[in-house]
């Protein structure tokens, strides 16, 4: 196969690609549009094995490769659980961030790759093997901590060091002085030096950085991981003069990005102050600023709640992580089914930064076979409350904060949520009285209509489900 | 020592509604307190004597044991003049009074030196809802009226098409959308009728779209919410107004149910003789505000009449006519006043006049007359405005994608644009030119994405971070073209090195290709319609 030839099937595979994350935009469409990525990426593998920079010496290894990790991906991808899925999103940014370091390193020392380039080009050459490991590294640490974060294995409280942003500043300015190192010097052992220690201090800022950065808050950051793995293979496609990784780099790179800027809207929140770290840190203690809700909580059991659906015409359900770590999605959709048999009108409410990911109740819902037009967006949904007769939040907290539009002295204040409280009557399951990832205090808790079930989510929709059967 | 709360029959003739019921006597006695209820006292709303004693109250013979007894008397109706001689002094009396209605009674109650909390004045704020014993009254008045109608209503409120021919719905026009018209609207609308309802305030005109009826207003501009979420008397021109549209409505109605009530005044006649003349025969009017004399000019209150073919109801006990219902309901009411006068849990009271609720229940204190209390500080009405006026502000920054809502302002652009130009001139007079070829393709790759991100529903937001995810995978290229690349091997290349880095690249790289791609498929298979 030629060089053109390896270059227009490049192109057909950006198309493709583009056309896959097209796809995405209705559920009709994303099955195809997931089809259009795999040929794509089918036609740019065998183009280039096919192509003239792959000798037929090598083909033995790279299959042998390719296998063993294909066989790894498709057990992981049949065996993860859906309530799971963050942490493997998470788990292979990380792999694509390791396997820029590598590719930059393997790059970095093959002669054969450098020997022909001089002057500015070389200088540019060595800046984007320099950025790619970089980008790459901080992808890698930073993932595996957000893997341990969403996994439960690393508290997901924020990890706040004493000056934190100078140690941040100060790793930066080593990077940029082992740059100049780097570039400086004349020989790839001499290069060595200044490039592992950016690599170390990468690796480092990527775990500081998400360590930092506190679980409400990892929404984005798993998509701008995301979008770090993106530019992390964009800074390889320059290194390499390969269009087909630059563009595909910077179409994942930007798709995070804007996923990143999505969430943080979602959360009325800047997204330099998300990356910076630590909740509320920016203006005041949450417990000086928020007023002192007034009132009382009243409670109910899994019997009252089950009443009280059963006798309402309009239900809205609004999950959240807690319905994902009680796994009780399928529960919540049984419950669906048998109030929607009996022609009560129910639907789900979704917050955008619900869950631990971009999308995470769509997908929890989705395996749990909730037709997808009964799941509505916060904005489709919010005008609707005050015409529905019961609004149950199962595990669910900040998303539904009235603080955060009536008190301005909120550390949540401005950020969009769910007016589960416009409903004649909203039940909120939870595990106890304690805040939500935000440490606020929630008003909705303590409001007239509202009616606490307090245990485990699971445990309660059960409960809720046998007495519905029952009555 | 446990204060005694004594419940006492009611001796109004034809109440049959009671002050407590068993359910609600097993939670008073759990507060601490011992329950007297007189024998037979809850035999016409159906509690038995057994059931009140199962549940933890004592029997007591008559109603002067009940008083003698007791140091808190939960009653229905105002004491009547035999039971104000059996109040004692420092004894606490918990019912309906109606002080503005009954002055006399005041006084005498004053003169026993008692306290006196009126189920009639509690203060209409979101907090003492749930001992809003008048909203309880009302939402049952409502369901009974229709039910009234429909028992002298001549046929069905729902249409039918039937095989002895066609049934048209019956249509019910509502005047007064407070709570009992609003329980008036459901249980019309439930019964399947045509409902149609009035209200002076403008802003209920939601309440009653979401109950199932259509709003008819009136073409006038006056605002007419009082102080507390009552109505207030409307001007000279916008009962003109008025009328007009109640006189269309009534040429056009079956049933009329009449709920207007101005709080301390006689009721408004709204239905004239000639409205009334004017409605089919075999039509039904059921005036709920027959005890303040009425809305219609008919109305006959405690009593049905039949004028010009047209029924109008006017009794004044329909919550009685529920009696158990009631009973339950006004129960309950009483169990959460005495909750908010019981704090410790002791059994005692303490009529805390601090408090904003106790305060402006309280219509005696100690022989001392106090009502009226000093006016409650809010109505319901302008801090919900403002919270609709915020959710408006709020709502288009909320707003899903597309783009962000209203454009940048001209100043930010600008500054945008500038500084871009800044970058590109710098890369452009720095770059060289192979470079500057994979710069044009990252720019414009980069502005695809975007284009084509914001289309992508919230909804697929975790499949598109898993499918970017897989694509991004692509990185394998790069691994691929330095395992085996076409050069002759000039020496002192770390083949060994190289082939080790690419090849564990591609292995990791090929778990998120396939994994990705894979999981990406399982997840928009369960995206079903």
């Amino acid at each position: 196969m030629s060089a053109t030839l390896t270059t227009v099937s490049y192109v057909g595979a950006i198309i493709l690609f583009i056309l896959s994350l097209g796809g995405l935009s209705n559920p009709e469409s994303s099955r195809r549009g997931n089809l259009y990525g795999m040929i794509g990426m089918a036609i740019a593998v065998i183009a280039t094995l096919a192509g003239p920079q792959v000798t037929s010496a090598g083909y033995v290894w790279i299959i042998g490769a390719m296998a063993v990790g294909a066989s790894i991906g498709l057990y992981a991808a049949r065996v993860v659980r859906m309530t799971q899925m963050p942490e493997l999103v998470a788990l292979m940014h990380s792999l694509v961030g390791l396997a820029a370091v590598l590719v930059g390193y393997a790059n970095y020392i093959d002669p054969a790759a450098n020997a022909h380039l001089a002057g500015a080009e070389k200088t540019i050459h060595e800046v984007e093997i320099y950025i790619g490991i970089l980008i790459g590294a901080v992808t890698f640490s930073g993932s595996l901590i957000a893997f341990g974060k969403l996994s439960g294995k690393i508290s997901g409280k924020p990890m706040l060091l004493p000056g934190r942003h100078l140690i941040n500043l100060a790793g930066l300015l080593a990077v940029v002085w082992c740059g100049a190192q780097f570039i400086n010097a004349h020989s790839v052992a001499e290069g060595m030096t200044p490039l592992a220690v950016m690599t170390v201090i990468a690796l480092l800022f990527g775990i500081h950085m998400v360590m930092a950065i506190g679980g409400a808050d990892m929404p984005v950051v798993v998509s701008m991981l995301n979008s770090y793995s993106g530019w992390a293979a964009a800074a390889t496609g320059f290194m390499l003069s390969n269009d087909l990784l630059i563009v595909t780099g910077a179409l994942v790179g930007s798709s995070g990005a804007i996923l990143s800027y999505i969430m943080c809207r979602a959360m009325n929140r800047n997204f330099v102050s998300v990356i910076a770290g630590g909740f509320g840190t920016g203006g005041g203690t949450p417990a000086a600023a928020g007023a002192e809700p007034a009132g009382e909580v009243v409670a109910i059991s899994g019997g009252e709640t089950a009443d009280l659906l059963r006798e309402a015409k309009n239900v809205i359900i609004v999950p959240g992580y807690g319905m994902a770590v009680a796994q009780a999605q399928h529960t919540v959709y049984e419950i669906t089914k048998h109030l929607r048999e009996k022609g009560i009108n129910v639907r789900f409410g979704i917050h955008p930064v619900a869950g631990r990911m971009p999308g995470h109740m769509n997908v929890l819902l989705a395996e749990a076979k909730v037709p997808y037009d009964i799941v509505m967006e916060m904005d489709e949904i919010n005008a609707d409350f005050p015409q529905t007769d019961v609004a149950m939040v199962i595990g669910a907290n900040d998303i539904v904060n009235p603080a955060a539009q009536e008190d301005p002295g909120s550390p949540i204040a401005g950020m969009p949520v769910l007016e589960v409280w416009n409903a004649k009557t909203s039940v909120v399951m939870k595990r106890s009285m304690a805040s939500g990832y935000a440490g606020v205090d929630n008003p909705l808790f303590y409001k007239e209509n509202n009616r606490m079930l307090f245990g485990d989510a699971k445990k309660m929709l059960d409960e809720v489900l046998v007495a519905l059967k029952a009555g | 020592m446990p204060q005694v709360i004594g419940v006492p029959r009611e001796t109004a003739a034809g109440e049959k509604r009671v002050a407590t019921v068993p359910d609600v006597v097993e939670k008073l006695v759990k507060l601490g307190f011992r329950v007297a209820v007189q024998a037979g006292a809850g035999e016409a709303a159906n509690f038995s004597d057994d059931t009140y004693r199962a549940a933890g109250a004592e029997i007591v013979g008559d109603a002067a044991g009940v008083w003698a007894a007791s140091d808190i008397v939960f009653k229905v109706r105002a004491p009547g003049p035999e039971e104000v001689a059996l109040v004692r002094e420092g004894q606490t009396v918990v019912s309906f009074v109606w002080p503005a209605q009954n002055p006399e009674l005041m006084q005498s109650l004053a003169q026993r030196k008692a306290t006196v909390l009126a189920m009639d004045s509690v203060p209409r704020i979101s907090r003492a809802q749930k001992l809003d014993a008048l909203s309880s009254m009302a939402n049952i008045a409502g369901y009974r009226a229709v039910i009234e109608a429909a028992h002298h209503f001549g046929r069905f409120f729902t249409g039918q098409i039937t095989a002895a021919g066609k049934v048209p719905p019956a249509k019910v026009f509502i005047i007064g959308a407070g709570v009992a018209g609003l329980a008036a609207i459901g249980t019309a609308s439930a019964l399947g009728a045509i409902v149609r309802a009035n209200d002076t305030r403008p802003e209920v005109a939601d309440q009653v779209k979401s109950m199932g009826a259509e709003f008819v207003g009136v073409e006038y501009e006056e605002e007419g919410s009082g102080v507390g979420g009552y109505a207030k008397v409307m001007s000279e021109g916008f009962q003109k107004a008025q009328r007009e549209t109640f006189a269309k409505q009534a040429k056009d109605v079956d049933i009329i149910i009449t709920t207007a009530l101005i709080p301390g005044k006689p009721a408004p006649k709204l239905i004239t003789a000639e409205m009334v003349q004017s409605m089919r025969a075999g039509s039904v009017i059921v005036d709920l505000a027959a005890e303040q004399g009425g809305n219609c000019e008919f109305t006959e209150p405690g009593q049905v009449a039949v004028r010009h073919g047209v029924t109008i109801i006017g009794y004044t006990d329909l919550p009685s006519r529920l009696a158990k219902q009631a009973s339950t309901l006004y129960a309950t009411n009483l169990l959460r006043l005495t909750e908010e006068l019981c704090k410790a849990k002791d059994g005692t009271i303490d009529v805390n006049m601090e408090d904003e609720v106790i305060r402006g229940t309280t219509v005696i204190k100690e022989g001392a007359i106090t009502w009226p209390p000093p006016p409650p500080k809010l109505s319901a009405a302008p801090p919900a405005k403002a919270a609709a006026a915020k959710a408006v502000v709020t709502a288009p920054r909320g707003h899903g994608h597309g783009g962000g809502g209203a454009p940048a302002s001209a100043k930010s652009t600008a500054i945008v644009f500038l500084v871009s130009a800044v970058l590109l001139w710098f890369v452009g007079a720095n770059a060289p030119a192979a470079f500057i070829g994979h710069f044009t393709v990252f720019v414009l790759a980069c502005f695809v994405g975007y284009m084509v991100i914001w289309n992508v529903t919230p909804a697929l937001h975790t499949p598109l971070m898993s499918v970017t995810n897989a694509i991004s995978s692509i990185i394998a290229i790069g691994a691929l073209v330095q395992v085996a690349p076409p050069i002759v091997d000039a020496g002192g290349r770390p083949v060994a090195w190289i082939i080790g880095l690419a090849l564990v690249s591609i292995a990791l790289v090929a778990i998120n290709m396939f994994g990705g791609f894979a999981v990406t498929q399982r997840m928009l298979d369960m995206f079903r319609k």
